[in-house]
């Protein structure tokens, strides 16, 4: 963390917020020429994305006569916005804040800045361009060199494993022997063991030269991603890194409402497995996509992080005006 | 029992590992895009003073070490340990040689300590930043010399060995760092 001063003051100095200013006014002027809609949704809402990964903060009060009383505050505005494209917005965007319990460290806080998109007809691939070409116009003055490669292959070149088929014994023995201090006391699934491998080993070389992007994911890392059957099945979804930092998230969006129950369900056992609150599925959501969820792709991309990498700074409250600590 | 969860990490808390005592020295939150996130931390072994790093999944739950750091008066050693007193209460704790270690040449009677307990036990004892002391033996004082910034070893009450200037003579009260082992002035009989 930047060093304490008074904690009345801005933890970020005047050229950062000139940035962000600056930043946001940019990518205004890249979605209005593409012809992409802003739009906003609410914060608050009765249900929320029962991912065990993620902790949804929550509010009490009654904010209508009937409803229920519990809020929960948005992790994304994913859900909201599908609904928006199922009643046939066409392409949308969104700037807000987002919230997530337990989330503090030198990349991450509480509460920050997400910019979601969703282009009804476009493929993952021509999201990606597009997710590259901002980030250019955003970042002029870096070159950002694209690079894409495919999760397995990651794996496989940079740590001899298969993703979808080494033992989650054998992913332990790899963070063992890359030197994981205390690996061997964890009791991981095989998801567990490549996120561990995939935060120290991998993620720290990712993006140096420009911007990469991983993509295809295992399935039972789709989160609200399509699934491609075949003899490999994969999630048809990329991550971004700039710099060692995850900065986004895309899909080719889930839009069977079957499918999306079916995993709500499966995440829903996940968090009462594991002694979590149990959440309220987004019925609205699911209705939305029984009606019709044009064919898609969204990414939600985190624009405090993107700050970081485009001033070089070192932790991300050298870009929030008052950090959690001393809001 | 206390415990910790992950999401309480920070800076100086004290945990328990593999039956010992650690304080967090550093906290690192990890998180990939969608999945598991992890605190890697640097910590140090509180008998040891060894620091390793250890890997929690975040959300788990760790023991708490029951550690504490009081002030206490050291009052004298009888070769089984050194004997602290608590002022309030005048409640006396002994510490082993683990403990003291390289502090006990700077521990004179009376002077107040900072102790780390472990279970209500002396874990480790810290001498004041500060301490004045007799020097028993040191060569004879070059009388006059006090320009040219030699110095000469010198034998302290405690036992600790300082270098002090050259005009310095048993007997005399000196101040010194217990930090550096460095020797700051002469001292008054009252300070």
């Amino acid at each position: 963390m930047p060093e304490v001063t008074d904690p009345w003051r801005p933890c970020a100095d005047l050229p950062a917020l000139r940035a962000r200013a600056r930043l946001l006014a940019e990518l205004r002027a890249f979605f209005a020429e593409r012809g992409v809609l802003e739009v906003e949704t609410p914060i608050l809402s009765a249900a929320a994305n029962p991912d065990p990964a993620i902790e949804p903060l929550h509010l009490d009060a009654a904010l209508t006569g009937d409803g229920p009383r519990r809020r929960y505050l948005q992790t994304s505005p994913e859900f909201p916005m599908k609904r928006l494209l199922a009643a046939g917005s066409g392409p949308i965007y969104q700037v807000c804040k987002v919230f997530r319990l337990d989330e503090r460290g030198r990349r991450h806080h509480p509460e920050f800045t997400m910019l979601e998109w969703y282009r009804p007809g476009f493929s993952l691939d021509e999201l990606m361009d597009e997710v590259a070409l901002l980030l250019r116009r955003l970042a002029p003055t870096d070159p950002l060199p694209v690079a894409r490669i495919r999760y397995r292959d990651l794996f496989y070149d940079g740590l001899g494993v298969d993703p979808w088929r080494t033992s989650p014994a054998a992913l332990r023995a790899v963070a063992e022997a890359r030197g994981i201090a205390g690996a061997g006391e964890l009791d991981l699934d095989r998801d567990g063991w490549l996120d561990l491998l995939l935060c120290c080993c991998l993620e720290p070389e990712l993006g140096c030269a420009g911007l990469t992007f991983v993509y295809d994911y295992p399935p039972s890392q789709a989160a609200l991603a399509r699934v491609m059957p075949g003899e490999r099945p994969v999630a048809r979804r990329f991550e971004l890194y700039w710099r060692g930092l995850e900065l986004a998230n895309g899909f080719d969006e889930l839009a069977d409402a079957a499918e999306q129950r079916r995993r709500f369900r499966q995440d829903l056992a996940v968090r009462a497995a594991r002694g979590q609150d149990a959440l309220p599925a987004d019925e609205h959501l699911l209705a939305a996509l029984a009606y019709g969820l044009p064919a898609c792709a969204g990414v939600a991309l985190g624009l405090d992080r993107l700050l970081v990498c485009v001033l070089g700074a070192d932790h991300i409250d050298a870009v929030l005006a008052f950090p959690v600590e001393r809001a | 029992m206390a415990s910790y969860k992950t999401n309480e990490f920070k800076g100086g808390l004290k945990i328990m590992l593999d039956g010992d005592p650690y304080t967090i020295v550093e906290n690192e939150f990890v998180k990939p895009g969608k999945g598991q996130a992890f605190n890697r931390v640097k910590v140090r072994n509180l008998k040891t003073g060894r620091v390793v790093e250890r890997t929690f999944r975040s959300g788990d739950s760790v023991e708490a070490a029951d550690v504490m750091e009081t002030d206490l008066q050291y009052l004298y050693n009888d070769g089984d340990g050194w004997h602290f007193m608590d002022t309030d209460s005048f409640e006396q704790l002994t510490a082993d040689p683990a403990a003291v270690g390289d502090s006990a040449k700077w521990l004179k009677e009376q002077d107040m300590c900072r102790v780390t307990l472990y279970n209500g036990a002396p874990l480790s004892v810290e001498p004041p930043n500060f301490v004045v002391l007799t020097v028993t033996q040191t060569d004879p004082g070059i009388r006059g010399d006090t320009a040219t910034g030699g110095t000469k070893p010198a034998t302290l009450e405690t036992g600790a060995v300082v270098n002090v200037p050259l005009f310095l003579e048993e007997g005399e009260l000196i101040r010194v760092d217990t930090r550096t082992g460095q020797y700051l002035s002469r001292a008054k009989d009252d300070s």
